[in-house]
C-alpha cells in the first residue's frame, strides 16, 4: 500500500474521530455547552491528536528502522565468497538494491515473469537478460548470492511494509478509541490539546537543534577520515595549499595557513568598509534623521540585505574589479595586475554587510532609553556629544555584538570570493593581489573531480570544521555580549 | 489674575530670576498650555501642582527649551532669564541647559562608573583646567547632592549600580555640577521610596541657598513641605499662583480649594 494512501487513510480516522468526539462529549452534557469542562471543539481535538500522534509516530519510526534491518538482514546473508577482491561489503549491498528494484521494474514491464523473479532458484542468465530486456541498469553477471539476497530484500520490504500499514491502521483505530471512549462531560480536552500543542511546538525547536548535531556529525566523521590519511599539524601549520589534481598522488600540500590568511584579509577589508559607514548610517538614521526620512531610508538601506551574494560577486568582477585596476593597476599606481584581488572582494563584501551592521546597530541604538540622551541634553550637552559619550557607550556591548555577527557572515561568504579575489592561495601583504579563502577552497575541492576518499576531497570537510568551528566561536561571543548588554536597563 | 499684583510686591524682597509671558505650547494640534504668567524668584523652591496631564511638566520643559528635542512641540510667549529672551534666535539651547539643569522623574544615571557622571556636565563645558580641579568639582558636588559619604570609596563604581535614591541624588549632583543658576525638577521623587523621598525633600531645601529651584510634584505634602511659591495647573491654564502657605490653606479660586481637598484631580 503506498504511503500516500497510509497517510490519507489515517487523516480520515482521525477526522472521523473528531466528529464523533465532538458530538459524544455534547451528548454526555445533555447538548449543553455550559455542562462540559472544554469547548466541543476540544474533545474533538483531543480525539484527533490521539489519532494522529501514535500512528503517524509510528510510521516516521518505521520507516527509518525498516531499511536499516533489512539492509543487515539482507547483507548477513551474503557468504563472504561473494564479495570480489577489491570490493567491500557494501559495495555488494548497493549491487543487491540495484538488482532487488531492477527485478520489480522488469516484472511489472512484463519483461520477467513474476514466478521467475521471485524463484530462488531460477536461471541467473535468465534473469539477466529480462533485467536486460527490461533496460535495467546491471553492471555485471548477476550471480546466485546476488539474486537470492535481491529476492529476499525485495520479499522482507514487501512483508515488512504491509505490516506497517495494518499496524499504524490498527494503532489509529486503537488511538480514536480510546479518544471516544475518554470523552466524557468531565474529561481535561482543553488540557490535553493544549499539552499537544506544546509538544508539536517542542518538536519544532529540537528538529532544528537536531539538524544542527546532524551538520556537526556529517563534519566530524568525514574530518576525522582526513586526518588519518593526512597529518593534522602539516594540516594546522602548513604555509602552502597546493594540492595535486591526479586524484591519487601524495604530493598535495595542504596548509590552511594561506587559506585562513586569505579570509581573515579579506574579512579585515570588508569590516572596514562595512562598519564605519554601517554605524554612521545607523546613528544617522536613530538619532538625526525625521521619522519621514527614516521610513523611506531605513526599508531602502535594507534592501541591500536582500541582494543575493552572486550578484554582488558579479558586481565585483564586472565593475569595482575594473574600477580599482583602472586607478591602481599598471596604468595607474602599477600596484595590482589583475582586477580580482582582496581590495576588490573586500569592498563589495564590506557594501553586502553594511545593512548588517547598520539595521542592528539602529535598533540597539533606540533601545538606549530616552532617559539617557534627556539627562545627557539637561545638562547642556550637545547632540553629538550626547551620541559620542552617552548613546554609543550605552550601545557598545550590543554594537560589538552586532559587528561579530556581520564579521561571522563575513568569514563564511563564499560566492564574492570566487568572483572577486581569485582562486590563488597565498600569504601575501600586499591588499592587490589576488587571494582566496577557506570556503571557496572548499568549494573547489569537492567539485573537483577527485576521489571522495582522497585527501584532497576530505581536506574539504577539515575546512569546513575549522570554519564552523571559528564561526560558531564568534558567534557565541557576539551572542554573550549582546545578551550581558540587554541586562544592564532591567 | 488678581494674584499678579502680590507676586509683583515681592519683587522688592527676592529678584525675579525667570519671567513668563503668555506661554502657548501646541504638541501638533493640541494646546497643552495656555496663557500660562509665571515669574520665578532667585533663591526659592517654586512648587508647580495639578492633576496627570494639566500642563506642568510641559511648561517646566519650556524652561530650559527640552522640548526643542520634540518634534511636533511649538513654543510661544516670552521667557526671560534674568531679562533675556531664551527663546532669542542668539541664545543657544545648550548654553542655555548649563544655565538651567534639569533632574528628572525617573533617576537617569548614565552608564558610567560614579565619578564619570559627576564630571559630565563640567568636561562637555571645560569648567576645570585639569585632573585636580575637577576632582574637586566631583567631590564639591556629591557633596551637594548630599551623597558624599555614601560614594567617597567607590567612585569608580558604575552610577547604575546605586539604589534608587542614591541613583536620584547622584543625578542632582550631576545636574549640579555644572553650576546651574536655576534647577528644574521634574517628579524627582516619584520613584522613591519615603526614607529616600525625605533626603531628596531635605537636599533641594538645602539648594534653595544657592539656587533657584523649580520642582513639579504629584504630592501636595511634599509641594507644602519644600516650597515657598506654589502654582496650581489645570487643564493647561494657570489657575492660581501665590505664597505656599496662602495656596493651602487659604486658596482664592474654587479649582485649587477642590484639587487640594481631593475634590478633583
Amino acid at each position: 500500500m503506498p504511503i500516500l494512501w497510509l497517510f490519507l487513510i489515517v487523516a480520515a480516522i482521525s477526522v472521523v474521530g473528531y466528529v464523533m468526539g465532538r458530538s459524544r462529549a455534547l451528548q454526555s452534557a445533555g447538548g449543553d455547552i455550559r455542562g462540559l469542562h472544554s469547548l466541543p471543539n476540544f474533545y474533538g481535538a483531543n480525539v484527533m491528536l490521539k489519532t494522529m500522534v501514535p500512528a503517524f509516530g509510528l510510521l516516521i519510526i518505521w520507516l527509518l528502522v525498516q531499511p536499516l534491518y533489512v539492509n543487515s538482514q539482507v547483507s548477513g546473508m551474503i557468504p563472504d565468497t561473494a564479495i570480489k577482491e577489491g570490493s567491500s561489503r557494501s559495495l555488494v549491498m548497493a549491487e543487491v538494491r540495484r538488482a532487488a528494484s531492477g527485478l520489480d521494474a522488469a516484472v511489472s514491464q512484463g519483461q520477467l515473469p513474476a514466478s521467475v523473479a521471485r524463484d530462488p532458484n531460477a536461471d541467473v542468465a535468465v534473469v539477466t537478460q529480462g533485467l536486460k530486456d527490461a533496460g535495467q541498469v546491471v553492471t555485471s553477471e548477476i550471480t546466485q548470492p546476488i539474486l537470492n539476497a535481491a529476492q529476499s530484500y525485495t520479499s522482507m520490504n514487501a512483508v515488512g511494509y504491509s505490516a506497517m500499514s495494518v499496524v499504524v491502521i490498527l494503532l489509529a483505530l486503537a488511538g480514536a478509541a480510546i479518544g471516544w471512549w475518554q470523552t466524557h462531560a468531565d474529561y481535561r480536552a482543553r488540557n490535553v490539546v493544549e499539552q499537544g500543542v506544546r509538544v508539536l511546538l517542542l518538536a519544532a525547536a529540537s528538529i532544528a537543534i537536531l539538524t544542527t548535531i546532524g551538520i556537526v556529525l556529517s563534519l566530524v566523521f568525514n574530518t576525522w577520515e582526513f586526518f588519518k590519511l593526512y597529518p593534522a599539524s602539516d594540516f594546522f601549520f602548513g604555509t602552502t595549499w597546493s594540492p595535486s589534481f591526479s586524484g591519487r598522488g601524495g604530493s598535495s600540500e595542504l596548509g590552511i595557513i594561506p587559506l585562513l590568511w586569505g579570509t581573515f584579509y579579506i574579512s579585515i577589508v570588508a569590516l572596514l568598509v562595512a562598519v564605519p559607514i554601517g554605524l554612521f548610517a545607523a546613528i544617522y538614521l536613530s538619532e538625526y534623521a525625521s521619522p519621514r526620512v527614516r521610513a523611506f531610508a531605513k526599508p531602502l538601506l535594507e534592501v541591500l540585505a536582500g541582494i543575493p551574494t552572486i550578484v554582488y560577486g558579479l558586481f565585483a568582477l564586472l565593475t569595482v574589479g575594473p574600477l580599482l585596476l583602472d586607478v591602481f593597476g599598471d596604468n595607474g599606481l602599477g600596484w595590482m595586475k589583475a582586477g580580482t584581488a582582496v581590495m576588490t572582494a573586500g569592498l563589495v563584501m564590506g557594501i553586502m554587510l553594511i545593512p548588517f551592521v547598520s539595521s542592528l546597530s539602529d535598533d540597539i541604538i533606540n533601545a538606549v532609553p530616552q532617559a539617557m540622551r534627556d539627562g545627557s541634553y539637561g545638562l547642556g550637552a550637545t547632540q553629538s556629544e550626547t551620541i559620542r559619550q552617552v548613546v554609543l557607550p550605552a550601545a557598545l556591548p550590543g554594537i560589538v555584538g552586532a559587528i561579530l555577527l556581520a564579521a561571522s557572515r563575513a568569514i563564511g561568504e563564499t560566492m564574492i570570493v570566487v568572483l572577486g579575489a581569485g582562486a590563488a592561495a597565498r600569504l601575501s601583504l600586499n591588499p592587490f593581489e589576488a587571494m582566496t579563502t577557506v570556503t571557496a577552497k572548499i568549494v573547489s575541492q569537492l567539485t573537483g573531480d577527485a576521489d571522495f576518499a582522497s585527501p584532497e576531497a576530505l581536506v574539504a570537510f577539515a575546512l569546513g570544521m575549522t570554519l564552523f568551528i571559528l564561526t560558531l566561536g564568534l558567534n557565541v561571543f557576539a551572542l554573550y555580549i549582546v545578551r550581558k548588554y540587554r541586562e544592564q536597563y532591567e | 489674575m488678581n494674584d499678579m499684583s502680590r507676586v509683583e510686591r515681592q519683587v522688592d524682597t527676592n529678584s525675579i530670576k525667570l519671567e513668563c509671558r503668555d506661554c502657548q505650547v501646541y504638541y501638533g494640534d493640541t494646546h497643552a498650555i495656555k496663557d500660562v504668567n509665571v515669574d520665578i524668584e532667585d533663591k526659592t523652591v517654586t512648587a508647580f501642582i495639578g492633576p496627570s496631564g494639566c500642563g506642568k511638566s510641559t511648561f517646566l520643559r519650556c524652561l530650559n527649551r527640552m522640548n526643542d528635542t520634540i518634534d511636533i512641540a511649538r513654543v510661544m510667549g516670552s521667557f526671560k532669564l534674568d531679562g533675556e529672551d531664551i527663546y532669542d534666535k542668539r541664545v543657544d539651547p545648550v548654553q542655555l541647559r548649563a544655565k538651567v539643569g534639569m533632574v528628572f522623574q525617573k533617576p537617569n544615571p548614565f552608564p558610567k562608573s560614579i565619578y564619570d557622571n559627576v564630571a559630565y556636565g563640567p568636561r562637555i563645558h571645560g569648567l576645570a583646567k585639569n585632573k585636580a580641579e575637577l576632582d574637586e568639582i566631583v567631590e564639591k558636588s556629591l557633596r551637594r547632592g548630599a551623597i558624599w559619604d555614601e560614594v567617597k570609596d567607590r567612585l569608580d563604581a558604575p552610577g547604575t549600580g546605586l539604589s534608587g535614591g542614591q541613583q536620584q541624588r547622584l543625578c542632582i549632583a550631576r545636574a549640579v555640577a555644572t553650576e546651574p543658576e536655576v534647577l528644574l525638577m521634574d517628579e524627582p521623587c516619584s520613584a522613591l521610596d519615603p526614607i529616600a523621598t525625605a533626603q531628596v525633600e531635605e537636599l533641594i531645601d538645602e539648594l534653595r541657598s544657592r539656587y533657584s529651584v523649580v520642582i513639579v510634584t504629584h504630592s501636595m505634602q511634599q509641594a507644602a513641605r519644600v516650597s515657598q511659591k506654589t502654582a496650581f495647573f489645570h487643564l493647561g491654564n494657570l489657575v492660581e499662583f501665590g505664597e505656599t502657605g496662602q495656596i493651602f490653606t487659604n486658596p482664592e479660586d474654587p479649582r485649587t480649594e477642590s484639587y487640594i481637598t481631593g475634590r478633583i484631580g
